[in-house]
């Protein structure tokens, strides 16, 4: 068990180190020198070479790559150039918001969609079932930035119900709420049909396990034997792929952010990216690669945690 | 593949078109499947005579008629720059294919290139390609495109080449667990004792066998291939202006969304019929083809 997961988190940053490695040989290999980028063609070669040296890219490109990386392990992500500050604190004080908001998404796609999968799969058939169905398509295929704009426009313009940009006063917890309603219902809308159609599959497959035939052979309630025996069972492949969800998940918030001017890792790169602020762009695409990579193997220890035949079995 | 008796010859184009009846025939017992294919049919209709049936030139710009509200004349209303929303959606839709559509097809060559490579060769070389699968993978799609897009900047060369980087591996996955698999097959160990060529093993016996599924995992990828280039361009960072892209057609009405909230309810619903369609046309198609691929996707 230990060895199995040592051998997983290994892997987690074998795969950043390789991403960094990636995304550092990236902003290296394009032409031109970054400095002439971040400061204009007018700066002045004074100016330039000023830059280059706070920013190390007077060393071998080699040499530049070990440090970053040095550096990355310790949490140090660099200094942003323009405001002189720590990309780290500037990445931190940003990633509150976003897993706020990615977590309160999956949430309610959680409450709505897996009690929806569970039910039509004892329903087979029935009309929740296939309703279910036609709207599980639906909302995984439809692009989470349209439905973000398509709310804004319906609930905060038009009906003036929800608030239209920001995240809330500070320290005003009902009002931070109020704000995180409508990006929430944006980030997790797609995600409640495919929740649904996962534990449904699996609900179905558990159902006809002998297990679930012996309860029943018992008269132990219906609902104690849906709840109890199978959906346990049934959830655990959700687990793994709530893990994965996450890089989707970062995605839609990329959009909910900058469509609700919400402060977060996803605007932050964005308004990063759009003046060219490649320590910060780096530093905040870093931290959501260390996020993914890293809720793999926290994944397979939940589910190896509940579910007793993983746990032995590694 | 398809176990055609030898002796009695039937021109190919013929049995094509005869699997495609039938399965025309069984798509038509699926309401969804069959809107699904009415919706891409439209859209494929509208990127291909685009040009012949918008009302207007969507490139025209019109001063005195800014912020028009939808009317006979301009179904969708008009732009800050007084531009027919309607010709500048049905335009749009010749970006979203062609994009979507070419940058797919490269994304399974390579990925078959690299996914066949990995599965036959030997084993380091497969960890290595797998360890560079999994680092592209870890990277979030919009992400990754954000960055790609600012450090070699908007154009639709780098938004095709960004969609590439993040299908190929996708693929390359799919390709080399088929490889693995087939590569200890009875019929490969057979012809491999024959003394053939690794490469002619791989391209003449293998890739037959496997490449089915990645034609319906592919094709089911053009929707959320079509929105990462509308959100990427609705960003700022995808297609440049002036190419009516819904993105930016989004992007342009999102500014306006209190005076002229039309602009956006324009540019977003394109997207949600495109992507509706494919994904109705695609999910039926892989139930008739294929069901087993059910538990992939």
């Amino acid at each position: 068990m230990l060895v199995y997961l040592l051998q997983r988190i290994g892997l987690s940053i074998l795969i950043c180190v390789t991403a960094m490695t990636l995304l550092f040989a990236a902003i290296h290999v394009i032409p031109g020198d970054p400095a002439t980028i971040m400061l204009g063609t007018r700066a002045t070669p004074e100016v330039r070479e000023r830059l280059n040296k706070e920013m190390g890219l007077d060393q071998p490109v080699p040499i530049q790559l070990v440090k970053f990386l040095g550096r990355a392990a310790t949490g140090n992500l660099g200094v942003d150039v323009w405001s002189k500050r720590s990309v780290g604190t500037i990445v931190m004080e940003n990633l509150p918001y976003t897993l706020i908001l990615i977590l309160t998404g999956l949430g309610w796609a959680a409450l709505v969609g897996i009690p929806l999968g569970c039910y039509s799969a004892i329903r087979r058939n029935s009309f929740i079932d296939k309703f279910t169905g036609v709207i599980s398509v639906g909302t995984i295929s439809i692009p989470s930035f349209v439905v973000a704009i398509y709310a804004l426009l319906f609930f905060s313009i038009q009906l003036g119900l929800f608030p239209v940009i920001g995240a809330g006063e500070r320290g005003d917890l009902e009002d931070q709420l109020w704000h995180l309603v409508l990006p929430s219902f944006a980030v997790g809308l797609g995600w409640v049909g495919y929740l649904a159609r996962i534990v449904r599959a699996s609900m179905l497959e558990v159902m006809g396990e002998n297990h679930v035939r012996t309860a029943r052979a018992f008269g132990l309630p219906e609902p104690k034997i849906v709840l109890h025996y199978a959906l346990r069972i049934a959830i655990l492949p959700t687990v793994t792929l709530l893990a994965l969800a996450i890089g989707g998940l970062l995605s839609s918030a990329v959009f909910a952010e900058n469509i609700f001017a919400r402060p977060g890792i996803g605007k932050l790169i964005v308004d990063s990216a759009n003046v060219r602020n490649y320590p910060v762009v780096q530093g905040a695409v870093m931290t959501t690669v260390a996020l993914f990579a890293f809720a793999m193997p926290i994944a397979d220890f939940i589910v190896a945690w509940l579910d007793p035949r993983v746990r032995s079995a590694l | 593949m398809s176990a055609q008796p030898s002796d009695i010859p039937v021109p190919v184009g013929l049995a094509a078109a005869g699997s495609l009846l039938r399965l025309l025939r069984r798509l038509s017992h699926d309401p969804l499947g069959l809107l699904g294919l009415f919706l891409v049919l439209v859209m494929v209709f509208c990127a291909l005579f685009g040009p012949w049936i918008v009302p207007d030139d969507p490139f025209k710009i019109h001063v005195a008629e800014r912020f028009n509200a939808p009317s006979l004349a301009h179904l969708f209303g008009t732009d800050s720059l007084g531009r027919d929303v309607f010709s500048r959606v049905i335009a749009g839709s010749r970006i979203a294919l062609s994009v979507g559509a070419s940058s797919i097809l490269i994304a399974m060559v390579l990925g078959l290139i690299l996914g066949l490579t990995a599965g036959y060769g030997p084993r380091w070389l497969d960890n290595a390609f797998l360890l560079l699968f999994d680092s592209v993978y870890s990277f979030p799609t919009v992400i990754l495109g954000l960055t790609v897009m600012t450090l070699l900047g908007a154009s639709i060369a780098t938004l095709m080449f960004v969609v590439v980087v993040i299908q190929t591996p996708a693929y390359a996955r799919l390709i080399r667990t088929a490889t693995l698999a087939a590569k200890n097959a009875e019929y490969v160990l057979a012809i491999r004792s024959l003394g053939t060529s690794p490469l002619r093993i791989l391209v003449v016996h293998i890739l037959p066998n496997i490449i089915g599924p990645l034609f319906i995992i592919a094709s089911m990828d053009i929707p959320s291939v079509i929105a990462l280039e509308a959100g990427l361009t609705y960003l700022g960072m995808g297609i440049p202006p002036p190419a009516p892209s819904w993105g930016r057609i989004l992007q342009e009405g999102f500014t306006a969304i209190r005076d002229a909230p039309w602009i956006v309810l324009a540019g977003g619903f394109p997207l949600i019929l495109t992507t509706l369609g494919f994904t109705f046309l695609g999910e039926s198609l892989r139930d008739l083809l294929d069901p087993r691929l059910r538990r992939i996707v």
